[in-house]
């Protein structure tokens, strides 16, 4: 009655070496690495870049492990953490700054195990080092932006109409537009109605005027708002890279906030300085005839906003605004050719080089400003005199303090204007030092954990006690081998979960073996009391489970980040643990006392 | 055969009624008290706020890390050792402006300033809407878990074991909280998620035992339910000591080797642990036969059964 058919172990025989392999990458370790790839998403790293790599290397005598290129990055492999950071320096000086070069950490498994896709677990923020931040979008000041376009857009069509119209007025995220007679309130809604489809207007009748006020249609706005976090996300990309970020996760969460987590960061307040630049960008006219006391006195000429300049004067923009950060293409750092002064250099789009060209040809000798809009506040980076027209789309803006400053200016232009101001709304930030003491200790409280349970579990319970602690520990290997398989994120709650799920994982092993003494006490044969123990104690054992289950397939659907990890682990060990503490060990005494047919005595 | 609980006679849990309740009202009643007095001490996950950990090679200047805070002129800085003396703990609480996440920028610019030699360990930043999204979903949790496992119960059991199952893992939950309240031991997600889990685990312990219950309501035809109830506890005693003693010995390598970070978590669960045997043996049970339990409960559809097949 103990004995399996010969299938039967073979398929036991076959899981466990499946887990035994697939849990392995997992105790090799990793080895530090440079990882190499184009900033622009556009390039590719290819063999070309790779020989260089190697022969940069090799000029300067940086031993390597390897190089391998895949997913348009290139990564070496080093025997030590100094020559990672000597090789960092070399290629970043022998690449130039079409590549970003950052440290990673490769998996330090032999290549035949890589080859069955036998990855180690992923390692969460808390165990590696790095920051993870929230961030999220300011969604009325997205509305808000579509509203501005729409105003300036408005006066455009109804100027080329020549549709009268008195004020343009903006309260949030609606427009109103001033007429005179009914009659050109009606021809202005027919003629917007037809261009802008995506608007909803409401015409009022007031004492002194007709007005007409629109607003984004539901729809419309909920697209507006997809398309600026869609925006946000792709600009916080450029940005990262720029930042020189191994894996960097950038994501979206619910509907108007993005995760940004970037492991191995250890300089956390420049990350979060080039993050958080929730710089917007605009190109407006600087109205000259202001008086600068008035403006000194917070009285701002009518239609014109005061905005301060790097040097501390103040001048008057006017509202109506030129360009927006969409339309920049490219942004250099460089220098005059004439003067020598530090500069950025400038591309335009096609449809900003159009309106750039217009707008220089009618304005020359006045100046036109670039406001640098961050949480708000608006600032002049530069407000030059226009000299020409300038055509093409190729800008240059000189009025910066230093070649650094025209550098990050440039960067802050080139990463792209934000549709709409983010902020961060949490950050956890985990030093390295930190990330490898939490590995220690997360392994050491489940070894030792392990340990002193296997020789509790072997001194009461002897030969069934160490079927159960083998039970046990193949637990273990299948916990960590499906996990690795599911390319899991291990945090540090995880490693607490395998810990608690390993302890809460006896208890099945605890309800049979119970079984089996009270059979053997009630006066059954030792063959049919294993039989009987193991057969009886299945029901109890799957409904004690599920109230664990339950708890944490809520934990799961209700918790976040670590939480989730905590209880993804807690779910999967509970059943593993129901695999290997009934069929593993039953295996096991099978084995054992399943042949002998006069067994008169369990070890129990 | 190595036998902790060699019980030859059933013990009388039942007939000690009086005392479990009184001990289960009391340590009720305490906690509720505490909770109510002293409130939990929420971590930052909740109620938002910053956290910096730094560390110092030497051991570190208190005072003179205060001084340091003061000239920055962020209100309301707290500045504590944690774990070793060279470890320093700065806390603030949640502000309303928009750079509140530069706090942490601001905080270290002074430190360093101070003494080049301190390093950034962890910082965690919440706003004050995540930490109050985070409550709210561990609040929900926490219910979802209850009415989860109370609804398994029901349709496993029957309602008066469900209710008595839950009433007696809810008294669990609100010890575990009165503690926590009581020590004001930080509260974290964590945690939460160690109450929650041990919640589910705990529960396991009410099921083995009501199991038990049904069989032996089947099986012991002549004995009265008290009887019954205490044959059904004696008799799972000892898987009910090893079991726990195991995962409480996994909970205490925590505790011991797990650092800082599980302190808190590790010993919610061993509350929760302790709790749980006590309150599923000497807590769910005696609120069975306060319901009323019967023998007709179990029996009828066991009987027809048979009559089908006579």
């Amino acid at each position: 009655m103990n004995r399996f058919p010969l299938w039967k172990y073979a398929l036991i025989g076959f899981t466990l070496v499946a887990a035994f392999l697939y849990a392995l990458p997992n105790f090799f370790g990793q080895a530090p690495a440079v990882q190499v790839s184009p900033v622009r998403t556009l390039e590719k790293a290819d063999p070309a870049l790779l020989a260089k790599m190697e022969s940069l290397l090799k000029a300067s005598s940086v031993a390597y492990d390897g190089m391998e290129l895949a997913d348009n990055s290139i990564k070496a492999r080093f025997a030590s953490t100094d020559l990672q950071i000597k090789a960092k320096d070399v290629l970043e000086n022998g690449l130039g700054e079409r590549y970003t070069v950052a440290l990673n950490l490769l998996p330090a498994s032999p290549a035949w195990l890589s080859a069955i896709s036998a990855l180690p677990m992923n390692l969460g923020l808390d165990l590696r080092g790095g920051v993870h931040f929230l961030l999220e979008v300011d969604m009325k000041a997205a509305q808000e932006k579509a509203a501005i376009r729409y105003q300036n857009d408005f006066r455009t069509e109804l100027r080329s109409d020549k549709i009268r119209y008195g004020r343009i007025s903006r309260e949030g995220d609606a427009v109103t537009v001033h007429f005179a007679t009914r009659d050109q309130r009606d021809a202005a809604i027919n003629k917007l109605g037809t261009v802008f489809t995506d608007l909803a207007y409401t015409a009022e009748d007031q004492a002194d005027a007709f007005t007409l006020t629109a607003r984004l249609k539901p729809e419309a706005e909920k697209q507006v708002q997809e398309f600026a976090l869609q925006q946000n996300i792709t600009t916080l990309r450029n940005r990262v890279n720029e930042l020189g970020v191994a894996e960097p996760v950038i994501q979206q969460q619910g509907a108007n906030r993005v995760v940004v987590q970037l492991p191995g960061v250890q300089d956390t307040a420049k990350a979060k300085d080039i993050l958080g630049r929730t710089a917007t960008l605009e190109i407006r006219m600087v109205d000259e005839l202001a008086d600068p006391l008035a403006l000194a006195q917070g009285q701002a000429p009518f239609g014109t906003d005061i905005v301060p300049t790097r040097e501390g004067t103040l001048i008057a923009v006017k509202k109506d605004v030129v360009l927006t950060g969409d339309s920049i293409t490219n942004a250099t750092p460089g220098f005059d050719n004439t003067s020598g002064q530090a500069a950025v250099h400038i591309n335009l789009d096609g449809k900003g080089a159009r309106i750039f060209k217009d707008v220089t040809r009618e304005n020359v000798n006045k100046r036109m400003a670039i406001l640098l809009i961050e949480k708000g506040r608006a600032e002049a980076i530069t407000a030059p005199v226009i000299r020409e027209e300038i055509g093409g789309g190729r800008v240059q803006v000189t009025g910066m303090e230093s070649a650094q400053e025209a550098s990050d200016v440039a960067l802050l232009l080139r990463a792209g204007a934000l549709a709409a101001p983010m902020q961060i709304v949490e950050e956890r930030t985990v030093g390295p030092s930190m990330g490898a003491e939490n590995i220690a200790k997360g392994f050491n409280a489940n070894i030792w954990g392990f340990i002193a349970v296997v020789i509790f579990i072997t001194f009461y319970y002897r030969v069934f006690g160490l079927f159960s602690s083998i039970a046990l520990a193949i637990n273990g290997f299948f916990l960590i081998a499906l996990l690795s398989l599911l390319q899991a994120t291990l945090t540090l709650p995880g490693m607490a979960a395998i810990a608690l799920t390993l302890g809460m994982a006896i208890d099945a092993n605890v309800l049979i073996n119970e079984r089996i003494r009270e059979e053997l006490r009630n006066g059954a044969t030792p063959q049919a009391a294993i039989s009987a123990g193991y057969e009886r104690a299945w029901g109890t054992i799957l409904d004690a489970n599920i109230t664990t289950l339950i708890a944490g397939f809520s934990l799961f659907w209700l918790g976040s980040g670590p939480v989730r990890g905590f209880a993804v682990v807690l779910c999967l060990g509970i059943l593993t643990s129901m695999f290997s503490a009934v069929t593993v060990s039953r295996a096991m005494a099978n084995l054992t006392y399943g042949r002998q047919a006069r067994l008169a005595k369990l070890s129990i | 055969m190595i036998d902790f609980f060699p019980f030859k006679k059933t013990i009388p849990f039942m007939s000690w009624g009086k005392v479990t309740t009184a001990i289960s009202l009391l340590t009720f009643l305490f906690s509720v008290w505490a909770l109510w007095d002293k409130g939990l001490n929420l971590g930052v996950d909740f109620t938002g706020g910053t956290v910096i950990e730094v560390s110092y090679e030497q051991p570190a200047d208190l005072p003179a890390i205060r001084g340091a805070l003061e000239k920055t002129g962020l209100p309301e800085v707290t500045v504590q050792s944690f774990g070793t003396s060279r470890d320093v703990l700065i806390r603030l609480p949640v502000r309303g402006d928009t750079d509140a996440a530069q706090t942490s920028n601001r905080v270290m610019a002074a430190l360093t300033a101070a003494d080049a030699g301190v390093e950034l360990r962890r910082v965690d930043f919440v706003g004050p809407q995540v930490g109050k999204e985070l409550y709210d979903s561990g609040a929900l949790a926490l219910l979802v878990v209850t009415f989860g496992i109370m609804a398994y119960l029901a349709i496993r059991f029957e309602w008066r074991f469900a209710v008595a199952g839950m009433l007696a893992n809810l008294h669990d939950i609100v010890i575990i909280l009165g503690v926590f309240a009581f020590f004001q031991w930080e509260f974290t997600l964590t945690v939460l998620a160690g109450v929650l889990a041990v919640l589910g685990y705990s529960v396991n312990e009410s099921v083995v035992i009501f199991d038990r219950i049904r069989e032996n309501i089947r099986k012991m035809r002549g004995a009265t339910i008290p009887h019954i109830i205490d044959d059904a506890i004696t008799r799972t005693m000892s898987r009910t000591i090893i079991t726990h003693g195991s995962t409480q010995i996994m909970v205490l390598s925590m505790l011991f080797f797990g650092g800082e970070a599980l302190h808190n978590f590790a010993l919610a669960l061993t509350i929760g642990i302790m709790f749980g045997i006590y309150s599923s043996t000497l807590v769910a049970s005696p609120l069975l036969l306060m319901f009323g339990i019967k023998r007709e409960h179990f029996i009828k559809p066991v009987e027809k059964k048979e009559e089908a097949v006579v």
